[in-house]
């Protein structure tokens, strides 16, 4: 193909980019998809096989970085605050895999829709000091229809109107839900014993044949693993969709360091192939999907000026509670998460009083998964060496005895909170890497001081020897970086960046994902996320991308 | 027939491992050869394709092709990490993109040395004492000694699956999976 003739190229084979190829070859344009990470994906020269390289290994996921980054070519750096100096740590930062499929590949899937208040936090509930609160310039009713359409594309099972808090739905779920977790079935009726409302997780796996793909058999490799059986849908679907058409090119290994312009258009972008050498490729639109950390770099690289690019970075706060328990609950079978709540997102009078109490205006926590931990590699390097060692292991105290949960609570945007370029440290083909300067609001540390005793609580109802509580991040930890409670957030979930809305004073891109002053530059990621709500980004990106990639196609 | 240590070496990391994660009713590390887990990554590329990713998509162990046995091929950067990851920069200039790296190899070199070439034939006090003033080395031994004993056989370790099985671990379980019985109850 001539790149002359090039309708678009995305940047990023992720959820979002997947989906912007798959709707804009649906429409007839022809496009290069351009990833920088490895292809373990898809076979490019029969895209109706998918490759068999994923597997039930846990030191390949878990320690040998086999979906990318390695820290040694591509570090990130990491500093609290500017007070910090230039950084704080060099090394693994919020990593997401930068293989093909992006983060897709090895999420477990969770795929919730934002309830109708997340659209408009400011509007429903008010400012919060230090906090850029603001509506999201698209409301949910717009966007229903585009996340009914998503959850079809993907393949997402769940069971409508089991959430009692759950937004409005044009429709059932494209699949049931699957088997509950032994450990769900045990935290899910201690949890409504104490008033709370568990529901089965709306999950991008099949639970029966779907899409020409198998139903999950329950392995358990889920989170932070490629499905061995590709079960999961995202964003194995689109991608496929858009490479069958014929219409769409992939370019793994490829890295992508210019969005080149000229007189308020995007042309194409500079990129360098595995062998080295710097090329460029010209296209009618640029569309970005590299993830809310990347695309602010390349756009920072790229040299464009807004002063609120990489600005109102956002994670999931995470509160943890486990417990202990004289039973086995084998979190390693099944899918990782089977069961959610979301309570904590619907402020009660105890947690207004709360806030109150900690001189807020109001708080609230986020989606709690239903979990435990899962591999034996991890669970070991925990325990002390020697004599003890096997006697915890048979015991497994932290891993087939525990069980507890995960609140992915809401982080408020705060525009210090930014992703920038770091002053020093190099990538392996010499640019710099992107820097997180990071610390969370009290609005997310108070929610989560309060709701993790509810957890602890529900844990006691379902027989708990022993609970604990900790956080992610904690930004007053002392230990080393490289551990996993640090002050860099483990939450995998990344947002905001690249800023959407209608005031270009305020925001990096229009309600369309479009770039104020570059109009044929799109953003299709987690980036233009106004607020974080409290739910998992990949299905409201993907339903973006389906919506905005469509208007694309539809303006020409 | 160790692929990096010499014999000596060898005898002194398996030591050490068994002090780590003893035998005692149950298989420990000496059973399930971490030594040669540790020995097969520092030596990775003494092998074609290098040992750093089992291939996919089963083991064979619950049906299925034996696909782990298939290390899959490097690509020139990801060559370039795990060398300098395990070889250390030496300065080479393009293995050190942001400083001098010390190498896997060299840390455990130093690491021996420093726990003494009688290691293996001295008290289990005194290998004790000699594992706990190194604390550096014994962290990253350790590491290592789980990764053996509870990582897949494929990679060297956990021979026999006897870091699986004492712990009632099924391990890797594709294509059969878990039926929803199992996942559901008990």
């Amino acid at each position: 193909m001539s790149t002359s003739d090039l309708d678009a190229v995305i940047v990023g084979s992720g959820p979002g980019g997947s989906t912007a190829a798959d709707v804009l070859t649906a429409a007839g344009w022809t496009v290069v998809i351009v990833e920088k990470g490895r292809n373990h994906l898809i076979d490019l020269d029969d895209p109706h096989r998918l490759m068999a390289d994923y597997s039930n290994d846990e030191l390949k996921f878990m320690s040998r970085w086999f979906l990318g980054p390695d820290p040694l070519l591509e570090p990130r750096t990491f500093r609290r605050d500017d007070s910090a100096g230039d950084r704080d740590h060099i090394g693994e930062v919020n990593n997401l895999p930068s293989s093909v499929g992006g983060a897709g590949t090895h999420a477990d899937g969770k795929l919730p829709r934002l309830r109708e208040e997340d659209f408009h936090p400011l509007s429903a509930h008010g400012p919060v000091e230090g906090a850029a609160l603001a509506d999201w310039p698209v409301q949910y009713d717009k966007l229903e229809p585009y996340y009914a359409e998503a959850e079809r594309l993907i393949g997402v099972s769940g069971e409508a109107g089991a959430n009692p808090f759950e937004p409005w739905r044009s429709g059932p779920y494209p699949m049931p839900p699957g088997p509950a977790m032994y450990g769900a079935t045990l935290s899910g009726p201690a949890a409504e014993k104490l008033g709370l409302h568990p529901y089965p997780a709306p999950t991008g796996v099949n639970t029966v044949p779907y899409d020409g793909r198998p139903a999950c058999n329950n392995c358990g490799f889920c989170a932070f693993y490629g499905c061995p059986i590709h079960a999961k849908g995202d964003p194995v679907a689109p991608l496929q969709r858009a490479l069958l058409s014929g219409r769409a090119t992939l370019m793994p290994e490829t890295f992508v360091s210019r969005v080149n312009v000229r007189d308020g258009r995007a042309t194409g972008i500079d990129f360098q192939g595995p062998d080295g050498v710097t090329h460029t490729m010209a296209a009618r639109h640029v569309v970005l999907a590299a993830g809310a950390m990347e695309t602010p770099r390349l756009l920072l690289l790229s040299g464009f000026d807004h002063p609120l690019i990489g600005r109102h970075l956002m994670f999931h706060f995470q509160t943890l509670v486990m417990g202990g328990f004289p039973f086995r609950v084998h979190p390693h079978r099944g899918r990782a998460v089977t069961h959610l709540h979301d309570d904590h997102l619907v402020p009660d009078q105890a947690a207004r009083r709360a806030a109150k109490d900690a001189g807020l205006p109001w708080f609230r926590g986020g989606m709690v998964e239903h979990c435990g931990p899962a591999g034996p590699v991890m669970e070991s390097k925990i325990y002390p060496w020697g004599p003890g060692h096997k006697d915890s292991m048979r015991a497994s105290p932290l891993r087939d005895r525990m069980w507890g949960f995960t609140m992915q609570g809401e982080d408020l945007p705060q525009p210090v909170n930014r992703v920038d370029l770091d002053p020093s440290v190099r990538d392996v083909r010499g640019f710099p890497v992107a820097r997180t300067t990071y610390r969370p609001h009290r609005f997310e540390q108070a929610a989560s001081a309060h709701y993790a005793p509810v957890l602890q609580a529900v844990l006691d109802e379902m027989g708990a020897e022993w609970t604990i509580v900790t956080t992610s991040p904690d930004p007053e930890a002392t230990g080393s970086y490289g551990d996993f409670i640090s002050p860099i957030p483990n939450s995998k979930h990344v947002m905001g960046t690249v800023r959407m809305g209608d005031d270009p004073a305020t925001s990096v891109v229009d309600r369309w994902g479009r770039f104020h002053d570059v109009p044929n530059l799109m953003v299709a990621d987690s980036s233009v996320f106004v607020t974080s709500a409290g739910y998992g980004p990949t299905l409201t990106l993907v339903t973006l991308a389906l919506r905005n990639a469509r208007a694309l196609a539809e303006a020409g | 027939m160790p692929v990096f240590f010499t014999d000596d070496e060898y005898a002194v990391v398996d030591a050490a491992c068994a002090m780590l994660i003893p035998t005692d009713d149950d298989p420990g590390a000496t059973e399930a050869r971490v030594v040669d887990y540790i020995d097969g990554l520092l030596g990775a590329f003494s092998f074609d394709p290098p040992r750093i990713w089992a291939g996919g998509p089963f083991s064979g162990r619950h049906g299925g092709a034996h696909g782990f046995v298939r290390f899959h091929r490097l690509t020139p950067l990801d060559e370039l990490a795990w060398r300098t990851r395990i070889e250390g920069s030496r300065g080479r200039p393009e293995r050190e993109i942001n400083g001098p790296v010390v190498g896997l190899q060299e840390r455990y070199r130093a690491g021996v040395a420093a726990l003494g070439p009688d290691f293996a034939a001295v008290t289990d006090e005194e290998r004790r004492a000699r594992l706990e003033r190194t604390p550096e080395f014994t962290a990253l031994l350790y590491e290592h000694a789980c990764e053996g004993m509870y990582g897949a056989p494929e990679y060297g370790g956990n021979q026999g699956l006897v870091g699986w099985r004492y712990i009632g671990y099924e391990g890797d379980v594709q294509p059969r999976g878990y039926t929803d019985e199992e996942v559901e109850r008990a």
